[in-house]
């Protein structure tokens, strides 16, 4: 599931948990799925380093993502 | 020097000097050749101010023009190796400065003044070359305000199309340190000045076009003279940037300065790290937009349980009410019953005084036909018991 999919669901999960119709059983299904969706959300922004690759191209033409020495 | 002093008429012990009689005439080429090693040995490079006349660009690349001022004037040639880095033709009565030398075009015998370098006054050169590229974009609709691509809002990969050793590069990445270290950065590495920067920052847009896995694209040069930022206001370039398929964002040289390559680009930053910034800015904006969330999520799961729990608490209230009525009720009753079964019993008869006589198993003796001569009975009263028997038959009598 891609990043802005998982925040759309997110938006989704809360906007409906915060009306006043909701049935407790569901309301603690949808906060148990938004839970997962925050979760790999807040992993993806907060990965600790900054990864530095270089692309380059071989000589048959072939492009090629390595490390970088940065 | 040797060379030079070949055609010189220098006197030798044994000839006359060349050229001081008929009979020593020297050649018209050595002539003008002597004269062009003079020229050219007399004047430094120099820079030359006058106005252009007669400009004249041949098929093999040399410009040819008469540069001029009020009193007088000079041939002047650029060979094309140097007209390839000046900017543009100059017009016609443009008044330019050129560097360069002095010297004679022998099979002419015409003095000419050999230019490297040209400036027109106010830029004149530069701005030239730019509307002309900018004219030739615009007709082919390059700089369409309705081509302009939005930029990702959370890019996971960003290509940057610059020199790997550069302060762009070096800013772009102290930037995404400290606001997105989520977001990985490909460098693509590019010469941005010189002679092969147009060829190199060209390929290198392809490449990331070509490999598709950025989801945007920084093309960056630190600030710099305008000589400095010319591949960015190159055509080829410009077009590399309007064909590549990934969104494109520009950050050439400083804020003052917009490069043809700004009019082209999705996105114009005014500095690398403006442009990192950019990119950066959505990623802070989501981080608060997750965070709340989160507190969304946790809030409105917290309201909705705290409503069932007081529900539940309302009902079990409602419900511990209803028995403890029920449980009163009952005891009510019960002391009801009891108090009539109280006023009913034969022990508080007893307790008037009265007594009652009972058998040994307890039934009462209620009647004299119930006794007979002899009979063992027990007398009950209010403090206990006397046991007792009737007189044998006809003994007392």
């Amino acid at each position: 599931m891609s990043f802005e999919s998982q925040l759309k669901r997110l938006e989704e999960i809360v906007g409906e948990l915060e009306s006043d119709e909701i049935e407790l059983d569901r309301a603690l299904a949808l906060f148990e799925e938004g839970v997962k969706h925050l979760r790999s959300a807040t992993d993806a922004l907060s990965k600790a380093e900054t990864k530095i690759q270089r692309l380059v191209e071989r000589a048959d033409g072939s492009l090629e993502v390595t490390d970088s020495r940065e | 020097m040797s060379g030079r002093q070949m055609g010189l008429p220098l006197s030798t012990p044994h000839d006359a000097a060349p050229g001081v009689d008929p009979t020593t005439a020297i050649a018209v080429s050595t002539l003008t050749s002597t004269a062009r090693d003079i020229l050219e040995g007399a004047f430094p490079p120099i820079w030359v101010r006058g106005e252009v006349t007669g400009f004249k660009a041949h098929r093999n690349g040399h410009w040819y023009f008469t540069l001029r001022d009020r009193m007088a004037q000079v041939r002047a040639v650029v060979w094309s190796k140097d007209a390839r880095t000046i900017p543009a033709t100059p017009d016609e009565g443009m008044l330019i400065a050129a560097f360069g030398n002095l010297s004679v075009y022998p099979q002419k015998g015409e003095m000419q003044f050999v230019v490297r370098r040209m400036e027109a006054e106010g830029d004149g050169l530069w701005q030239k070359a730019f509307e002309r590229t900018r004219a030739r974009l615009e007709a082919d609709g390059l700089l369409a305000i309705e081509r302009k691509r939005r930029l990702p809002r959370f890019p996971k990969v960003v290509a940057v199309v610059t020199s790997p050793d550069g302060a762009a590069l070096h800013d772009i990445v102290a930037v995404m340190r400290r606001r997105a270290p989520a977001v990985q950065i490909v460098v693509v590495p590019a010469a941005v000045q010189g002679d092969v920067a147009v060829r190199d920052v060209c390929a290198a847009i392809e490449r990331v076009g070509r490999w598709g896995g950025a989801d945007v694209v920084i093309v960056a040069r630190g600030g710099g003279s305008r000589e400095d930022l010319q591949a960015f206001n190159d055509e080829r370039v410009a077009r590399a940037i309007a064909a590549c398929p990934t969104p494109t964002i520009s950050a050439v040289g400083h804020e003052v300065d917009v490069t043809i390559c700004d009019m082209v680009a999705d996105v114009r930053a005014p500095t690398p790290s403006a442009a990192a910034e950019t990119v950066v800015r959505d990623h802070a904006e989501m981080t608060s937009h997750v965070r709340q969330l989160d507190q969304r999520l946790a809030r409105a799961v917290r309201n909705r349980v705290d409503r069932a729990k007081s529900e539940l608490q309302w009902h079990a209230a409602a419900l511990r009410n209803r028995l403890q009525r029920s449980a009163e009720r009952q005891r009510s009753r019960l002391a009801e019953l009891g108090g009539r079964l109280h006023a009913l019993s034969p022990l508080a008869t007893l307790q008037r005084g009265y007594a009652v006589a009972r058998t040994a198993e307890g039934r009462a003796l209620t009647s004299i036909a119930a006794f007979h001569p002899g009979q063992v009975f027990r007398l009950v009263l209010k403090d206990g018991e006397v046991p007792s028997r009737v007189e044998p038959h006809g003994g007392a009598a």
